[in-house]
Parts: C-alpha cells; sequence; structure tokens
C-alpha cells in the first residue's frame, strides 16, 4: 500500500489526509511538532480571550483519526532525504514515504531587530505561541504593557487579545496608515479610528529599532525610530510570516523563500509535494503572491493535492480571489481584487461608501473604461461569497453589482440595510440613474 | 461603576438569602374553623383524620414546616392505613401528604411573614430584582463598544463550572425538588405574592403563582442583560422580545385572568404535547364543562398542535417557537444565556439525544393514545395497564424530573437547552417538520469558513455547526432551535439564518467554492 507521509497537520496538511481518505485506502501518516491533533490557528486568540478553550478549536473529535486510519506522530523533522525517501526524526525512529507531502507552515518574521530572540518577544502563530503569551501576559499586573510591532492582521488580533484582559498595548505600525498596502485609503482610516477608540495607543509611521533586555534575559522595553522607549513586558513580532523551511536546508529541494512548486504542488524532488503557507509558485498565478499564507488557499492546495495523489492529476488552480478577516469590533470580507493606492491598477477605479454613524463601508473596484466589475471589499456588511463569485465568472459591471446589492446582503435578519444609501451615493458620485432591484432567490439559488 | 455592580451583588444576594431560608421559618397554628372549611372544601368523610388532626394540630401552634408538615402527614397515613385494614374505602383520603401539608400551612400561617406580606415581598424579590438590574446594567458602559462579548467566560468561575455554578446548580435543583416534591416549603414564599395573586385572578397564591411569577421576573431581568450584551443584533433583540411578551401575557397574566373570569386555566400558546396533560381526562371534562370557551379551548389546542404548530415551522423552522414563543426556551435563553456554552457537541450525546428525544415523544404519544381510549370507551386501562399509572409515571419522570430539576437546574453544567435538546416531545415533532419540510437552513457562505469552532462552542443544541460550515453544508438539523446566535459570534461573516425555497437547502459539497470550478464539479457530482 502506498504510503504517503504529510508534514504538518495545520489546515493544509489535514485537508489532503481528509480526501486522500475519502478517495482511496491509501497509508496515511501525519506527522507534527507542535500539537497532537489538528487545531484552527485562527482560533487561538479566542482561547487567549476565554471565548473558547483549547479543545473547541479542535475541529474534529479525538477518535476522528483512528477510525479514518490516519496515523498521526507527534515528533518534529529534522531533515528530508528525497534521495532515499526516508524522513529522521528528532525523537522517534526514521519514517519512510512513497510520496512527501510539506504542509509546514510559516514562522513569524524577524527582521535582524537587536533583542529579537529574548524571552517575552514573540510572535502569534504556534499554540507554543499562545502558551508563553498566557505565561508572560496571563493579566494586567504581570503585564503592565505590552508593544506590537507590525501592523497586520495578525498584529490586529494580538492588540485586541490583549486588550481583552486590559493590558495597555502600544502598537507600532511602519505605515502611515494600518493595513494601506492592502486596504484602500478610506478603509484604512477607518481601521486607525476604530483601533484608537479600543484604547490602543496606535503609533503609525513608527519602526521599532531595538528591544531592551533586563537583567534576567526578558524584554523590558522597547526603543522606536521615533526615539522614544517604551517600557513593557510582552513584545508581539507580527511583522507577517515566512515560510517554514529552515529543516529543509541541505535537502536538495529547490527553497527559494519557499519551497518552489509548479502548479501540480511538486518540488523539485520526485515525490514531494509542498502545499499551504510552505509553498512557493514559480509564477504567481492571476494578481495573487507566490506564497499566499492564508487559511483558505492552505484549504484548497489540499483539495487539489489529494487528487493529484489519487490518480486525477490536477493543477492548482484556484479561483475568484477572497478573503476575510475581523478588526475588533468589524467584520471584513473580500471578493476579487480591490487594491490599495500603492498597488492600484492604471485601469483600476474605486467608488467607496462610509455610513455617518456607523462603523461600516465599502468600497467597490472596477475598470475605468468598461465599468466591470473587478472586486469589492465590505467592513461591517456581510456579504453572499455564491453571489460575488458568480458576478466575477459572469464579468458583470459596476452598474449591475449596485443593481443587484440586494441579492448579496448577508447579514443578519432585521439588520438596517444600506443598499439604497450606497446607490445613491454612486448616483451623485456617476451621475447614473440605478434604482437597486428587490432580493430574489431565485437568482441567488441560481448562483449554485 | 464596579461600585455600583458590586453593590448590587450584594443586595441581590441579601434577597436571594432571605427568600432562602424563608421556607424554614414562620409559625402555623390552624384554627378549628379553618380546618372545618377545608374539610368540606375536600369533602373529607374520614372522622379518624378529622379528630386526630383536632387532637394533634389544630389551635397549636407550630414553628416551623418541619413540625407542621410531619404532623399533617402522619395523620393522613395512619388514617388511611386504618381505613384501607377496614375496607372502608369511601373514607380513604387520596390528596397527597405534602399537598395536603402545603394547603393546611397556607390556612395555617401566623405571625410576622403573614402580616407583612409586601415589605417582605420587597425584601426578597424588590432586593433580587433591584440588586440583578444594580448588577447588569453598568455593562452598557463597561462592556464597551457594540459586538461581541464573550471574553473571559471561560475564565470566570460562574461560566465556566465552577464552584459558584455549582452553588447556582444545587440551588436551582432544590427550588425545583421543593416545588414538585415538597409544595408545604413554598407556603411562605406564596405570601410574598398573595396581593399579586389577589390582584389577578382573585385567588391567594398558590406554589404555581409563585413559580409563575418569578418565572417572569427572572426572564425579565435576564432580558435586560440580553438587550445589553447583544445591543448589536437586531435579530436577538426582536427575539428576547419576542419570548418575553409571550411568556409574561400568554403564560402568565392570560391564564390568570381567565380564572378570574370563570374560565378554564389556558396557555393559549402551549402546544400538545409539551403541554402533556391537555387531553387527560380531568382536563377534557373541564373544558368541556366550561362552555363556549371551553369548546373554544379544545379546538384551539387541536389546531395548535396539528395545524398552526407545522404550518410555521415550514414557513420559519422551529425557531418561531423554540426561541421566539416558547417558556421553556424563553427561560433558556435568558436565564440560561450565560451556560450555553456548555451543552457538548460530541458524537455521543447527539446519538444520545435522538434516543431520549425521540422516546420521550414515542412515551407521550403511547400515553395520550391510552389515555383518549379510556375517555371514549370509558376505561380505566388499557391492554391491562391502567391508564392513570402511565400518566402519573409520565407527569413525575418527564414532566417534573426531566423538565423541571434536570432541564433548569442542570443549566449551569450540561448548557441552557438540556430539556429542549433532549427531552421535549415537542421539539422532537417540530424538529421532524424542520428536517424534512420547512423553508429554513442556516446558510454556510461558500468556502468563507476558518473552523475556529466559535458557532459551535455558542450552539446551546450541541450542534457541531462547525462541522457542516467548514464542509460548506448549510445546516439543516432537526434540533436547531434557531436562536441565530452561531451566526452572531461568527468573525467572518460564514452563517446566516434564512428561509428560503425548498431547493437548494441541502447542498452538499466536497470541495468548497473558491477552488477552480471543474475540480468542483468534478468532486461535487
Amino acid at each position: 500500500m502506498e504510503h504517503i507521509v504529510i508534514i504538518g497537520n495545520g489546515i493544509a496538511g489535514v485537508t489532503t489526509a481528509r480526501h486522500i481518505r475519502k478517495l482511496s485506502d491509501k497509508k496515511i501518516t501525519i506527522i507534527s511538532a507542535e500539537t497532537d491533533y489538528f487545531f484552527s490557528r485562527t482560533a487561538l486568540m479566542y482561547v487567549y480571550m476565554g471565548h473558547m478553550k483549547f479543545e473547541h478549536t479542535q475541529p474534529y473529535e479525538n477518535w476522528f483519526w483512528e477510525k479514518n486510519r490516519i496515523q498521526l506522530v507527534h515528533d518534529y523533522v529534522t531533515h528530508v532525504h528525497a534521495e532515499d525517501k526516508v524522513i529522521p526524526l528528532k525523537k522517534g525512529s526514521p519514517i519512510s514515504y512513497d510520496k512527501l507531502v510539506l504542509a509546514t507552515g510559516s514562522k513569524p518574521n524577524k527582521f535582524g531587530w537587536p533583542g529579537q530572540d529574548l524571552k517575552g518577544v514573540q510572535g502569534l502563530y504556534s499554540k507554543q505561541d499562545l502558551d508563553t503569551m498566557e505565561k508572560i501576559a496571563p493579566d494586567n499586573k504581570n503585564c503592565q504593557r505590552a508593544v506590537i510591532v507590525g501592523g497586520g492582521l495578525i498584529g490586529i488580533e494580538m492588540a485586541e487579545m490583549l486588550r481583552s484582559r486590559k493590558i495597555p498595548v502600544t502598537f507600532l505600525v511602519r505605515e502611515k496608515s494600518f493595513w494601506n498596502g492592502v486596504l484602500p485609503a478610506g478603509e484604512s482610516k477607518l481601521i486607525n479610528e476604530h483601533i484608537l477608540a479600543h484604547h490602543i495607543d496606535l503609533r503609525l509611521n513608527t519602526n521599532l529599532e531595538e528591544i531592551i533586555a533586563d537583567e534576567n534575559g526578558f524584554a523590558k522595553a522597547v526603543v522606536t525610530d521615533k526615539g522614544d522607549t517604551i517600557p513593557c513586558t510582552l513584545v508581539g513580532l507580527t511583522a507577517g510570516v515566512t515560510p517554514n523551511v529552515g529543516f529543509l536546508k541541505d535537502s536538495n529541494i529547490a527553497i527559494k523563500k519557499g519551497i518552489v512548486v509548479n502548479r501540480l504542488l511538486e518540488t523539485s524532488a520526485k515525490d514531494v509535494y509542498a502545499i499551504g503557507d510552505c509553498a512557493e509558485q514559480q509564477e504567481a498565478i492571476g494578481n495573487r503572491r507566490p506564497i499566499e499564507a492564508v487559511w483558505y488557499t492552505g484549504r484548497m492546495m489540499g483539495e487539489t493535492l489529494a487528487q493529484t495523489l489519487c490518480g486525477n492529476t490536477t493543477e492548482y488552480n484556484p479561483g475568484h480571489w477572497f478573503n476575510s478577516a475581523k478588526f475588533l469590533d468589524i467584520e471584513y470580507q473580500t471578493y476579487g481584487w480591490v487594491f490599495s493606492e500603492r498597488h492600484i491598477k492604471p485601469y483600476e477605479q474605486h467608488f467607496h461608501w462610509r455610513h455617518p454613524k456607523e462603523n461600516i463601508c465599502l468600497t467597490i473596484a472596477f475598470h475605468k473604461d468598461s465599468n466591470l466589475f473587478l472586486g469589492i471589499n465590505t467592513f461591517g456588511i456581510r456579504m453572499r461569497h455564491p453571489i460575488f463569485d458568480k458576478w466575477l465568472t459572469e464579468k458583470r459591471t459596476a452598474v449591475y453589482v449596485l443593481e443587484h446589492l440586494k441579492d448579496a446582503n448577508f447579514d443578519p435578519e432585521f439588520y438596517a440595510t444600506h443598499e439604497n444609501a450606497i446607490v445613491d451615493q454612486y448616483n451623485a458620485e456617476f451621475g447614473t440613474s440605478i434604482t437597486p432591484k428587490k432580493k430574489s432567490w431565485k437568482r441567488i439559488f441560481n448562483s449554485h | 461603576m464596579k461600585y455600583i455592580k458590586n453593590s448590587g451583588l450584594v443586595i441581590f444576594l441579601i434577597g436571594l438569602a432571605l427568600f432562602t431560608v424563608l421556607p424554614l421559618l414562620g409559625s402555623y397554628k390552624l384554627t378549628s374553623k379553618n380546618f372545618a372549611s377545608y374539610v368540606q372544601e375536600q369533602g373529607i368523610k374520614s372522622e379518624l383524620f378529622i379528630t386526630s388532626i383536632k387532637e394533634n394540630i389544630t389551635d397549636r401552634s407550630f414553628e416551623g414546616m418541619y413540625l407542621f408538615s410531619t404532623e399533617v402527614t402522619n395523620v393522613l397515613e395512619k388514617a388511611n392505613t386504618a381505613h384501607k385494614k377496614r375496607k372502608e374505602y369511601s373514607k380513604i383520603i387520596y390528596a397527597k401528604p405534602h399537598d395536603m401539608a402545603a394547603a393546611l400551612g397556607k390556612k395555617a400561617g401566623t405571625g410576622f411573614i403573614v402580616k407583612n406580606k409586601v415589605l417582605l415581598w420587597f425584601l426578597t424579590f424588590g432586593f433580587g430584582i433591584l440588586g440583578s438590574l444594580l448588577y447588569i446594567l453598568p455593562n452598557v458602559v463597561l462592556l464597551g463598544k457594540k459586538g461581541i462579548k464573550n471574553d473571559g467566560i471561560y475564565h470566570e468561575n460562574s461560566t465556566n463550572k465552577g464552584w459558584i455554578a455549582w452553588l447556582v446548580f444545587v440551588f436551582l435543583v432544590s427550588f425545583y425538588l421543593v416545588l414538585y416534591f415538597r409544595s408545604e416549603y413554598a407556603v411562605n414564599w406564596t405570601y410574598l405574592v398573595d396581593p399579586i395573586s389577589e390582584n389577578l385572578s382573585g385567588n391567594p397564591a398558590g406554589h404555581w403563582f409563585v413559580y409563575g411569577f418569578m418565572y417572569c421576573t427572572v426572564m425579565s431581568v435576564m432580558a435586560v442583560r440580553m438587550y445589553i450584551k447583544y445591543r448589536h443584533n437586531i435579530y436577538q433583540v426582536f427575539r428576547t422580545t419576542s419570548v418575553l411578551f409571550f411568556q409574561i401575557v400568554f403564560a402568565f397574566l392570560i391564564p390568570e385572568i381567565m380564572v378570574r373570569l370563570q374560565m378554564p386555566y389556558y396557555d393559549f400558546k402551549n402546544a400538545f404535547p409539551l403541554d402533556y396533560d391537555f387531553f387527560f381526562q380531568w382536563n377534557l371534562k373541564s373544558l368541556l364543562a366550561s362552555g363556549g370557551i371551553g369548546i373554544f379551548i379544545l379546538f384551539w389546542g387541536i389546531l395548535l398542535t396539528l395545524v398552526i404548530v407545522p404550518v410555521m415551522v415550514y414557513f420559519f423552522g422551529k425557531r418561531w417557537y423554540c426561541s421566539w414563543v416558547c417558556g421553556c426556551g424563553g427561560l433558556a435563553e435568558t436565564l440560561g444565556d450565560p451556560y450555553r456554552q456548555h451543552s457538548s457537541k460530541s458524537l455521543f450525546s447527539w446519538k444520545v439525544e435522538r434516543w431520549l428525544i425521540h422516546g420521550v415523544l414515542l412515551f407521550a404519544i403511547v400515553m395520550t393514545v391510552m389515555t383518549l381510549y379510556s375517555f371514549f370507551s370509558e376505561t380505566t386501562t388499557v391492554l391491562g395497564i391502567k391508564t392513570s399509572s402511565i400518566q402519573s409515571s409520565y407527569s413525575l419522570l418527564i414532566g417534573a424530573v426531566f423538565a423541571g430539576v434536570i432541564g433548569t437546574g442542570f443549566y449551569p453544567i450540561f448548557g441552557n437547552r438540556v430539556w429542549c435538546r433532549f427531552g421535549c416531545p415537542l421539539a422532537a415533532y417540530l424538529g421532524f417538520v424542520q428536517r424534512f419540510k420547512s423553508r429554513f437552513r442556516i446558510t454556510t457562505n461558500g468556502g468563507q469558513c476558518i473552523s475556529c469552532g466559535n458557532c459551535a462552542t455558542y450552539c446551546e443544541q450541541g450542534i457541531d455547526v462547525r462541522a457542516y460550515a467548514q464542509k460548506g453544508e448549510n445546516i439543516v438539523r432537526s434540533s436547531c432551535v434557531g436562536c441565530g446566535v452561531c451566526a452572531a459570534v461568527c468573525p467572518r461573516g460564514v452563517l446566516k439564518l434564512e428561509n428560503g425555497p425548498e431547493k437548494g437547502r441541502i447542498n452538499s459539497t466536497e470541495v468548497l467554492l473558491g477552488n477552480d470550478v471543474d475540480l468542483m464539479d468534478f468532486m461535487n457530482k
């Protein structure tokens, strides 16, 4: 029986295993040094905040793995001998494989800051990160201030976590507005305001220079490029992540930043594949980045690779881009491409609407000449994924999207709706006379 | 703010403590006159009983209910044993000993409590309401901005099965045990609400009136908590208002007022088989004897169960009943909301749930068929089994122990919908309709799920919501009561409760939206 070994029990590796089991009888082994069982990485924050216990972040009950004959090994892979198809382990005896799947995820970026390896300096990626955070910052007596470095999704999550325990937070963001490499200005501004409203000391345009140690090797303060010294107990490094591929150094597997793969997710070594955060596409697909450290793409690569491994050779071919996040209390969804001012395409035009009082806004990107709908960002409004997927496939115009926006609303029942106000503003700005159509179940269901 | 909260807590605890010790206090002195009227009301023919009560109890003063109750139950037991021995069956008294102790106790109460009903109401109920509001209201400020307020739930002793939770468990279980099995100890509580009862129905309060009044009070106070916690979510606000309205107006006020108007006591929203004794002989007889209104109630009760309930479930899902109307659901959604995360999501619990809830439904149906057969054929047994013994075992096991003691008492440990999930026969019936013929579903939003588990954790019905959401499948489960909290706590906007066409309601997908279309077609076929 063919033995498929998967390194990493995150969403990419586990999705691969589950789909292989659905499609075949192959022997499957998952190796992880992090935890015994798969858990949802994106939910770690809720454990610290007391919304859930760690076991709630595990999507499958513990009996699931044995029942589905997926062998779990809790160990650390030190190396890959691709020629002999053997992987040595730190504790256990080496494991040989017929096909190897590398799904080792990421690790937090460190840019050579002095003091970056001190105790009390950490990212928020792994279960171990959660454990150390619990130890260093159990409450605001033991942790009188935390400094977070890097204004991205994990940074704002870490700030939210610490605020849930009333720990004062200083948030150093290199950019002049939060996440403005991704978000258009209006949205970035909304989030800036929201961060301040949550009593987070947001310092834009500010870089970390150095982390200062106390006599026991713990971080005790950070120094910024503005010359400020901020005393703190915990330093969160959240300036993005980088593929976790250190163990492959001398393994004859081609690596750039991540493990280089082709569209079949094959690496340069025979019968070795890489998926998820640790994989780097030889050539970027569409507007996507070569390395996509996103939950959804990890899952999609897993779904795709399982096909290939079970005899249905399939290229990784992600559909329309989508993503979501939550900035403190504000939910964010995106479908298609809306670029920030930094990356905006020459043909791309934006329509931005913001609610006069509530934390609700949206941006629609469309083609300057043809009015072709390119993408949408929504904040505080939920949208139907299948509808936008369909509109993108059908190459609808922005006018069409606005006309049918009520079909796409996914907010809970009885919520105030904003389509009329949105369309009114569009009409005023672009001299159109669109009237929003009533929600139609028929149109909604044709998208399924 | 903190100060207001803490003083609220102290006031609440004083009220609660007084309420809790009240059953053990007070003195009881049954006058011969009151006893004579009781004998007449009940048509008691046992002179043995009458003389023995006169010798041992009347015009004597008892300190505390324990002595009084022991004496009454002893006398009753002795009298009945003697009559049985002498085969004087017409003289046997069928009243239950503790019910009799409660009835006589109510007449016998004297002293401070009876003379200061209003004052004591204020010191117990009043302090409870005032204290809890002082504790809850500062949350408008303390909880901060609108949004999900689940911070610290698993750090707090009370919401994470700590000793406070266990104390609440002991208190609730004991309260229900008194209510169902030792109602004489509730006599002092009844005095507190006598003025209210007399204003409503014209009668002094019994222990079920205490329960009804307390139910409304607790729901109202905890609804304030819900309004504050979910003020960003209009669905929750609407649902809480609805369930509160139906409890206060339909379950509490209307039945009491009907009694005042010489009509049968009836809760118009309480549908059979939750209302399991609707077809019991005594109820049918009383309805048939009540003229037009009795016939209307009979007709309404049947219509409610056979037509209104299933048709509404078809259009809106069983939520229209379970979390917008039902009293049990109402308490679960208000008092029980802090405990919703404790419902077990394991596959094992789901198996237990299906056996238990459908077992209770079957029990209720068999009992009712027997009851109706006995009623129309005027027999007392069916196939050699006494109908009344089936009825009383249902009343005891399901009506009292399951729905009351376990159903509410176990909130802090097993979550707030223990009864609704594992026991309610009406929920089982509604569940069939919801599963097989309804427009309701929880739509999963394409591929947006990140498997975080908030939805499943906060599902009070123990549904592993995430298991569906992460597969891109809509949630169509018979047990879902449509509380909407899964959709509220989802950080990525993945879930939406909605009523739509039956086509496409159940969707099965292998590969989620967002991946290559050809692959999706290949896998999903």
